[in-house]
């Protein structure tokens, strides 16, 4: 039997999981670039349906502040950004991962100016990548909704201890109206269990969090950091068997289409990936052997899994929505460039950016980036990065 | 007593590096840092304990007879005590010159 999904609009869907999940705290900045996510939370806080703090602060510099703190005190915490606010709360956003303060940020992906944008791309994400955050990016609303909930599961996981960004991209998902599924409270209660930090700040039990580090304790602190995000990996995938077990939604951190027979893939991550595989459904028709690689987990990044899923491919056309300036074109492609270099039988890579700044990108856009992204391959014309629908 | 930093391992280190033992920046020795140290000549000097306010190491301690001299454990030389004395009791002298 199918069960009932609800008509709304995804920042709507993704605010009521985070009510669902009993969050304790939600900071925010409420103005451009904002989305309804936490207007939606202040209205459920306001209306009294949300036994929350919702605490509207001067900047998204105190946004993320006001986070750290009520994570350090073991509350469940949740806050939403994008964009400028995201680069404002970049001082603290980091702190709360070296502090390893358990959080969960809806990230809605959009540009940073100049010149002034709040339209879709990657660029803020790409600027935290190395914060030490987990990193998830969803496809869909319904998507958006399940990773929510499932972020709070794995953050607050004693073996993680972890903020997690659930990001989706601005207006293509947040401002969308789409069918979606909820899980009822009672399901949510026994996937999250109650969050209970071990050295959370107590007067009973005193300890000192973001402590002064000289040089002589500086590079320990910084590869425990980099161990934990690591170990967090078999709880992120627990996590999604569990929800997958629930809900019959099932997530990887790589996920494949089609890509059994496949002589070359597309690889997408975020919302691109709906389209991309509908387009080459379209040109599987036409005999085209290609399919689609969709990258769901960000940090930490699953290398294996990718290695795997593109092994004996002979290319792949990576797209990106962001640029790293002067450097070796988008940050997507350059992780997989990494990730594949001195692999045997290593597929080569053909480099699109595309969609900057809410530029649509279209099926017939696919079809011509995958096409014409396989004839480059082929003709070994795979340096740097083609700035997809450029004029001039 | 807290393990010395530089004997530390990364595995040993609580999650997020916090400190759990509370108050061991006591171990810390901040002493070694000086380059100059303050001298207060004992009978000039009017108790007023202006220098133990102004401390920002909080290292000035009041000795039995009333004034006020720095704990040179801690004191990192930074001066202030000598430029806010009142009476100009507190001079700075260079630990080179012994």
């Amino acid at each position: 039997m199918e069960k009932a999904r609800k008509g709304i609009e995804v920042s709507i869907a993704l605010a009521e999981a985070a009510a669902q999940a009993d969050v304790d705290v939600v900071a925010a900045y409420p103005i451009t670039p904002q989305t309804h996510i936490v207007e939606h939370l202040a209205e459920l806080v306001a209306e009294g349906e949300l036994d929350a703090e919702f605490v509207p602060v001067d900047s998204e510099h105190s946004a993320m502040s006001v986070c750290c703190g009520s994570a350090a005190v073991g509350a469940r915490t949740f806050t939403s950004t994008s964009s400028q606010g995201l680069a404002l709360m970049s001082e603290i956003f980091f702190i709360a991962a070296a502090m390893r303060l358990p959080m969960v940020m809806a990230l809605a992906n959009r540009s940073l100016s100049s010149p002034l944008s709040i339209w879709n791309d990657h660029t803020d994400t790409m600027m935290v990548r190395d914060a030490g955050w987990i990193h998830v990016f969803v496809e869909n609303g319904q998507e958006s909704y399940d990773h929510t909930l499932w972020a709070f599961r794995v953050a607050e996981d004693p073996q993680v201890m972890l903020p997690v960004a659930v990001n989706l991209d601005g207006f293509i998902l947040t401002h969308m109206i789409e069918p979606i599924e909820y899980v009822d409270n009672q399901t949510v209660k026994n996937f999250l269990p109650e969050f209970k930090m071990k050295n959370a700040l107590h007067p009973d039990n005193p300890v000192s969090m973001g402590c002064f580090g000289m040089p002589e304790i500086y590079t320990e602190t910084q590869m425990a950091r980099e161990e934990g995000i690591k170990n967090a990996y078999p709880t992120i995938l627990k996590a999604w068997e569990e929800w997958g077990s629930l809900t019959g939604r099932y997530y990887h951190p790589i996920e494949t289409y089609k890509t059994e027979d496949a002589d070359y893939c597309i690889v997408t991550m975020g919302s691109y990936g709906e389209t991309a595989m509908e387009v080459v459904d379209a040109l599987r028709d036409e005999g085209e052997k290609v399919g689609v690689v969709r990258i769901r987990l960000w940090r930490p990044f699953p290398f294996d899994d990718f290695r795997k899923a593109v092994l004996g491919k002979q290319a792949l056309i990576v797209l990106d929505r962001a640029i790293s300036f002067g450097g070796p074109g988008g940050p997507v492609a350059s992780e997989l460039r990494s990730a594949l270099y001195g692999m045997e039988g290593a597929p080569s890579i053909v480099n699109y950016v595309a969609g900057l700044a809410g530029r649509d990108v279209a099926r017939d856009d696919f079809r011509k980036i995958i096409l014409e992204g396989k004839n480059k391959a082929y003709a070994h014309d795979t340096d740097g990065f083609t700035l997809y629908g450029l004029r001039g | 007593m807290a393990k010395p930093m530089e004997q530390i391992k990364w595995q040993e280190l609580e999650v997020g590096a916090i400190a759990v033992e509370v108050g061991n920046a006591r171990e810390y020795e901040t002493g070694t840092w000086r380059s100059e140290r303050p001298v207060v000549n004992k009978d000039q000097c009017i108790k007023c304990g202006v220098c133990w306010i102004f401390c920002p190491d909080a290292c000035i301690i009041q000795a039995a007879q009333g004034h006020f001299e720095a704990d040179l454990t801690y004191c990192k030389g930074c001066g202030i005590c000598a430029r806010e004395c009142p009476v100009g009791c507190i001079s700075m002298v260079s630990e080179e010159e012994g």
